[in-house]
């Protein structure tokens, strides 16, 4: 009988199994909670162990008895792995990360779709109304602000690469304690959107805060940002810029540090400086970062949730809604749960960022296979 | 080997011990709340007073953040019930009644007389004829205001029997001349304003009218909803300006610190103008004005309710606590300790308290109650509605696209 190295674990796995399964038992007669479930999971998840390695055990005791019935079948697959390993090992690593991956994205986005032709509160019957969801977006109001919101954000969002550029620049330089300026400089990016949110919406609070007070003492008459239907969008950009430029700004900053000195050398001696050095020698060689710059700027300024909940949720009276917060009101919110509406909303979202990520992957795809 | 001989060892014992904690003769009585803190207290001891009684009933009370609750019960009703749960009167809980998950109780209504000792909560616990849960608490809306600043402003403070809608209206234009804000309100969370509307829309057109206008069968673009608006907009200068970007508690502290003389609020907000430093002395209550000559006075008071799902497991003990809680003497007590009105009109209420004595006799003299327009009308057309009258103190001049779209959601959401 030659080694088997499933036994073992598989011995010492078994009580452990057996333990957990007469807890579930015992668990399942006497409550009916949460603790069935996960005591249902470790059993999985023990059985899966243990079962796994009964099985490569059983595995191995066959591929060394030639009269076995199932000997050629084995001999086979054996066979099989050792001529096309390298082919199928990558596409084995792959399988768990698809799986989630298909779990928690690609499949949820067709239910979205699905959901989106019904009338659904998320509790009683759902009901077949077709396109009548989106007949209904075409006639909403909110649906136009919060598009045209969208498009603000997009265009406006689009600030922080230059922004970003011109600090990267300014902080791209060796003196005493640069260091502990950049961080600082970067700091707005670490902190949560929530008390970005915050800090901002104290900062434009009509009484007492500090931009309100400024225009009270220049004008006479102070302006509530929040509070003016025409403002408030430009006032919540204007917050989530802070962070999104100190973003833009590190990957503009380690982009820097990996311009070619002979290039900027011979530029120099052939007389370039100034606006000219930056637009023909520095910044194609900064391409790979404003690619990645204004990828993120378009998916951050396409994602705009947490601000708009945090600082006005979506007010004054749905001025500053944005097509994600609409969905969210739509769908989760407390005057809300219409879930068919709010698919229908997020379906839309997700046809303008394909537009976006199919922009994108097209043009990596393109770098790659010039290469 | 050993290893894993002491671990399935220490398993067991947990198990041992945690069954035997289940097994004891107790009926567990699963109640899931939103209590803040001094409502939570307050319950707990009547909870306590229940378990005395009835020895052989173990309650869990599993209180939820407030806000998070009203997700988690669309949740937990249908994968893990309670035996009892929190919510809310008239339309808020129809979504509820028509899925299903609550359950008829109107044998509790039945056997307790509570059709006559409920009777003014009873019209809005009530969808088919049935009734579908027991209230335990509600408050009253009117007027709070600043008694010091109506003697900066050099108004006449309001007596008792409060002021008529024209001299409030002039009042307001003394307090304007006086820099103070004659009505502030907080309507970053929207509902503030619904209760302007709500008085508006009672005082003008009358109780049955607002509920025909809740319940949707009244055209948003009707003249006598622009009869409405029409007092709306008379009330509309003198509202706070920077409205819609304060929470309801920034106004109340524009009221505490004299910037502000009146608030249209629920009696919960009296606690914040105690806080702020107000007494019972520059404190002062009044019922809204009659607008319209001869309309009975009819009154906003949102009720808070308890029901059974239907998944509970334990309906027995659950309907054995209801009856409690509707009960005079636990009526009395909670409500007590938390500073609201009992429902049960067999309770009494601290006499040392002028808002809530002044809250009883308005209620119990009141034609009729209603909900509250985010209760009363259902969820979406309620979100469109307090849009829209936040739009309307903000930009008086756009009544018709208001009017219009409210009109277009009407038609949307009663199909």
């Amino acid at each position: 009988m030659p080694r088997i190295p499933g036994r073992p674990v598989a011995r010492a796995l078994f009580p452990l199994v057996l333990v957990a399964l007469l807890v579930w038992i015992a668990q399942w007669v006497l409550s009916a909670d949460i603790a069935r479930s996960v005591t249902l999971g470790a059993v999985a998840g023990g059985l899966l162990v243990y079962g796994s390695a009964a099985l490569s055990a059983a595995w191995r005791r066959v591929s060394h008895q030639p009269g076995h019935p199932l000997y050629p079948a084995v001999i086979a697959i054996g066979r099989y792995w050792k001529a096309n390993q390298r082919r199928l090992a990558p596409w084995l690593f792959l399988a768990p990360g698809c799986l989630m991956f298909a779990v928690y994205v690609i499949i949820p986005i067709f239910q979205s779709i699905w959901i989106s032709f019904f009338d659904w509160d998320g509790l009683g019957e759902a009901r077949w109304i077709g396109t009548a969801n989106y007949a209904e977006m075409a006639t909403d109001p909110n649906m136009v602000t919060s598009f045209r919101n969208n498009i603000l954000w997009l265009v406006l969002y689009m600030l922080a690469l230059p922004a970003g550029l011109l600090i990267a620049i300014f902080l791209n330089q060796t003196i005493r304690g640069i260091r502990l300026y950049k961080s600082l400089f970067f700091f707005p990016f670490v902190i949560s959107q929530v008390v970005v949110g915050l800090i901002f919406s104290w900062f434009y609070a009509p009484g007492f805060g500090l931009l309100y007070k400024v225009i009270e003492a220049v004008t006479g008459q102070g302006i509530a940002i929040l509070a003016d239907p025409n403002l408030v969008t430009f006032g919540i950009i204007a917050a989530g810029l802070w962070p999104q430029i100190a973003y833009v700004m590190i990957l503009y900053l380690t982009g820097l540090n990996n311009v070619a000195p002979d290039q900027v050398e011979a530029a120099r001696l052939d007389g370039a400086k100034g606006w000219r050095m930056l637009w023909y020698v520095i910044l194609p060689q900064l391409r790979p970062a404003t690619f990645i710059a204004v990828v993120v700027t378009v998916i951050g300024a396409l994602r705009s949730f947490d601000l708009v909940s945090i600082m006005t949720a979506g007010g004054p009276f749905g001025s500053s809604r944005v097509l994600s917060y609409y969905m969210y009101e739509q769908a989760l919110s407390e005057y809300g749960y219409r879930m068919g509406y709010g698919a229908a909303i997020a379906v839309v979202l997700f046809a303008i960022m394909m537009i976006f990520i199919s922009g994108f992957i097209w043009k990596m795809w393109r770098d790659e296979t010039e290469r | 080997m050993v290893h894993s001989k002491t671990g399935a060892l220490a398993v067991v014992a947990a198990l041992l011990m945690s069954t035997t904690a289940m097994a004891q003769d107790q009926r567990v009585l699963k109640y899931n709340a939103d209590y803040d803190p001094i409502p939570l207290a307050a319950m707990e001891a009547l909870i306590a007073d229940f378990e005395a009684a009835n020895p052989d009933v173990d309650v869990q009370l599993n209180n939820f953040d407030h806000e998070g609750y009203k997700t988690a019960i669309r949740n937990f009703l249908t994968a893990d019930s309670p035996d009892l749960a929190n919510w809310y009167a008239g339309n808020r809980m129809a979504p509820f009644v028509n899925a299903g998950q609550f359950m008829d109780v109107s044998d509790v209504w039945e056997a307790n007389g509570l059709g006559e000792s409920l009777a003014s909560a009873k019209a809005s616990m009530t969808i088919d004829g049935k009734q579908w849960g027991v209230p335990y608490t509600y408050y009253q809306w009117g007027i709070y205001y600043n008694r010091d600043a109506y003697k900066t402003a050099g108004v006449e403070v309001p007596g008792p029997e409060g002021v008529s809608w024209d001299q409030f209206l002039q009042n307001c234009e003394k307090f304007k001349a006086a820099g103070i804000d004659c009505l502030t309100t907080g309507s970053k969370a929207l509902w503030p304003v619904a209760g302007i509307f709500d008085y508006l829309s009672l005082r003008t057109n009358g109780y049955e009218w607002h509920m025909e206008l809740t319940a949707g069968k009244v055209e948003w673009t009707d003249p006598k909803v622009r009869d409405v608006f029409a007092q709306f907009a008379r009330l509309q200068p003198y509202v706070t300006a920077n409205h819609a970007a304060i929470d309801w508690q920034d106004a109340a502290a524009l009221m505490v610190q004299g910037k502000a003389a009146n608030y249209v609020m629920g009696n919960f907000a009296v606690g914040v103008f105690r806080e702020g430093g107000m007494t019972n002395e520059n404190l002062g209550f009044m019922v809204f004005p009659e607008i319209t000559p001869g309309i009975p006075r009819a009154e906003d008071a949102p009720t808070d309710t308890i029901h059974i799902p239907t998944g509970a497991q334990n309906v027995e003990d659950a309907k054995k606590f209801l009856a409690f809680v509707a009960s005079p003497d636990a009526q009395t007590k909670w409500n007590a300790a938390v500073g609201q009105l009992p429902t049960n009109k067999n309770s009494t209420v601290p006499q040392d308290d002028p808002f809530l004595v002044a809250g009883f006799e308005m209620l119990s003299t009141a034609h009729a109650l209603a909900q509250f327009f985010d209760r009363d009308a259902p969820a979406e057309m309620a979100k469109a509605g307090m849009e829209g009258f936040q739009q309307f103190l903000v930009q008086p001049d756009q009544l018709d696209n208001i009017l219009a779209r409210l009109e277009q959601v009407r038609q949307q959401v009663y199909k």
